[in-house]
């Protein structure tokens, strides 16, 4: 057991990946020589050389394009896209290419590669490069969406990623990259599609991803502490494959259902969740379903503004009382 | 036959059986574009419809100097380049006409006709994406150790979107055995390419900026096309990278189903058909001492194929109600949650 950073973890899940499988390669913008802009893949280009690691020019189109290429004739590749705000400069082949190729061709091809990105706000970068966009990619069909909020599901998500035989955009919320946390030796595997029960409670049910884990598990400890109010905290890990049956089973438990997001509000994961609950778990609900989001504007830059719009602890803490008194 | 022809023969480095093949090809081609066209009047084709009438000897040339394992990209105007890579014209036509025996089932359309046995990797219809992704397959080759050379093809109207950069930029610095084919006739969709291009030649002219030979190609001769691929061909596996080459042609047909083609200046069809690719190639077969009767053969004998694949897509179902959530996942099906 080690402690590892979200950033560190991110190297070693490809290099657990690289080095079970040959077929595995991993190309982006700096990301060799210089270890990625954000040092997440420090070491790999002089562990694996330059024919696996590979850097490219500022083409986020042929970055993707030919991993794409690469992935339906047998490699697994790896591409980094740097910020995933740049997501919209390639967006043909997240909404059009990869999820499709299988189901027009009757499953002639397919495109089993991993997609990784740098997302979310706290960096202070403003409007462009700060967005949190995994409900971009959420609403494609013939996509797995991914997004971890800690180094241990850093390695084992993103090793069930790269085994995965489907296109899989993995999301790395850049302001987690410098958290620590004990990762375990040896080969760490894990399951898409399983969301995580981080703190059981019986009042209520909070939803969250990402950053927004640690914010909804510190605004847990508050309600329980000074409320008496007892959450459940669950990391949906995986917007795609969607584990429903946890967060059913928890509504049902507890009656009450909260997400805490960090997209702005229009069509934020937690609206099909929110869906989802409605339709299928409406008897069981004791009260609204209540998501805290951001709001629907771009984000600033300034750091008092940025830290206004993204939900925090105390808004959640907030929210929840106002809605449960 | 005379002297010079005798001497053509003899000096030959096409020969005869390999320009057989290539008529039969540019025949096929024909034949089955002319039939699909007909199917649409007779609402039997559904959706849209891009016809290579006009442009087969690009198809053909290139497909008849690739080896088995070689792969190809192609786009929406994409019926050519999966023919010739030996798909079965009724399976080619079942997906044009939505029917079960189509090649993908009808689940794709004609503008993503799809053989992965045969090395069709794919109709791209997104202009210009496809070029990045034939990026990714050589680079596969390369990384593998593999000999296979990707081919791309795609239009003039290609050469002004941003993926074209990206890709021939890409393709250089990483020295791809891959080979990019502009099939230049000299219209975008319904505007002339000149009218929007900032250049003359808008492939051949881009070249020098990525470090390529700027290679210009009668693209209605069948043999010059063949002659520049393997070319092409022979580079790309000996470790030289990438090559474009831009192929001039004229569509005889409009851009797609709904175009008349009523732009096209008074005259400019009629002088094009006296450089009709077949028209062309069924000389240079006759210059090569390729008997009239044979020739008449083989396009006698596609003519009936054409027909019998017709037939049988016109006797095939529409694809069941069963394969309508397949193949969205690996796994087969279409589940998102549990």
């Amino acid at each position: 057991m080690a402690e590892l950073s979200y950033r560190d973890a991110v190297a070693r899940g490809i290099a657990q990946e690289m080095e079970r499988d040959e077929r595995v390669v991993f190309l982006g913008e700096d990301v060799g020589k210089p270890g990625g802009v954000f040092k997440a893949t420090v070491g790999l280009y002089d562990r694996f050389g330059p024919k696996r690691v590979r850097d490219t020019p500022i083409s986020e189109q042929a970055i993707l394009g030919a991993a794409m290429g690469a992935a339906m004739t047998g490699l697994r590749p790896i591409a980094e896209i740097m910020f995933s705000d740049f997501l919209a400069v390639c967006f043909d082949f997240i909404a059009n290419e990869f999820p499709k190729v299988r189901y027009m061709t009757n499953g002639q091809l397919g495109c089993p590669l991993v997609v990784r990105t740098g997302n979310g706000a706290g960096s202070r970068f403003g409007a462009q490069h700060s967005q949190s966009v995994e409900n971009w990619s959420m609403m494609i069909p013939g996509l797995k969406v991914v997004a971890p909020s800690s180094p241990v599901d850093v390695v084992g998500l993103l090793a069930a990623s790269v085994r995965d035989q489907n296109p899989v955009i993995f999301y790395e919320h850049k302001s987690l990259y410098a958290v620590k946390g004990e990762v375990p030796d040896g080969e760490i595997f894990d399951t898409l599609g399983t969301a995580k029960i981080l703190r059981p409670g019986r009042h209520a049910t909070i939803l969250a991803l990402a950053l927004m884990v640690p914010r909804a598990l510190e605004a847990a400890e508050v309600l329980a502490r000074d409320h008496g109010i007892d959450c459940e905290v669950i990391d949906v890990r995986s917007l795609v494959p969607l584990d429903t049956q946890t967060i059913l089973e928890s509504v049902a438990k507890t009656g009450r259902l909260f997400t805490v997001e960090e997209n702005p509000r229009l069509l934020g994961w937690g609206a099909e969740i929110a869906s989802i609950a409605a339709d299928e778990a409406f008897y069981d609900l004791d009260g609204p379903i209540v998501r805290i989001t951001t709001p629907h504007i771009p984000l600033p830059a300034a750091d008092n503004l940025e830290d206004m719009v993204l939900p925090t602890p105390k808004r959640i803490v907030e929210k929840i009382i106002r809605s449960m008194n | 036959m005379n002297t010079s022809s005798i001497d053509a023969i003899a000096n030959d480095d096409i020969g005869a059986d390999k320009r057989r093949e290539l008529f039969r090809l540019q025949v096929e081609i024909r034949l089955f574009e002319k039939r699909a066209y007909d199917l649409f009047l007779q609402n039997l084709v559904k959706g849209t419809s891009h016809l290579s009438l006009g442009q087969e000897a690009i198809a053909a040339g290139f497909a008849g100097a690739m080896q088995k394992g070689d792969l190809s990209f192609c786009t929406y105007r994409g019926h050519a380049h999966t023919l010739a890579r030996g798909t079965s014209m009724e399976k080619v036509l079942g997906e044009l006409m939505q029917r079960d025996n189509g090649l993908m089932r009808g689940k794709g359309g004609s503008m993503h006709l799809t053989s992965a046995e045969h090395g069709v990797m794919g109709s791209y219809a997104i202009i210009g994406a496809h070029l990045p992704i034939a990026c990714g397959s050589a680079w596969r080759a390369q990384y593998l150790g593999q000999d296979d050379v990707t081919t791309c093809f795609f239009g003039d109207g290609t050469t002004n979107i941003g993926t074209f950069h990206e890709a021939l930029n890409f393709a250089k610095v990483w020295m791809l055995p891959i080979v990019f084919v502009c099939e230049n006739n000299l219209y975008m969709e319904y505007t002339p390419i000149g009218e929007v291009t900032a250049v003359r030649h808008p492939a051949a002219d881009r070249a020098s900026a990525y470090g390529l030979e700027s290679i210009i190609v009668d693209g209605n001769d069948a043999d010059a096309v063949f002659r520049t691929a393997q070319a092409a061909f022979a580079k790309a596996r000996a470790g030289g990278g990438p090559s474009l080459i831009e192929c001039k042609t004229y569509r005889h047909s409009g851009h797609s189903r709904a175009d008349p083609g009523a732009y096209r200046p008074k005259g400019e069809l009629e002088e094009w058909l006296k450089h009709d690719p077949i028209k062309l190639y069924r000389q240079r077969l006759a210059d090569f001492g390729i008997a009239e009767a044979e020739i008449a053969t083989i396009e006698q004998r596609v003519e009936a194929q054409v027909n019998e694949a017709t037939e049988a897509c016109k006797a095939s179902l529409p694809p069941p109600e069963d394969i309508l959530c397949t193949d969205v996942y690996a796994d087969g099906g279409w589940a998102w949650r549990n």
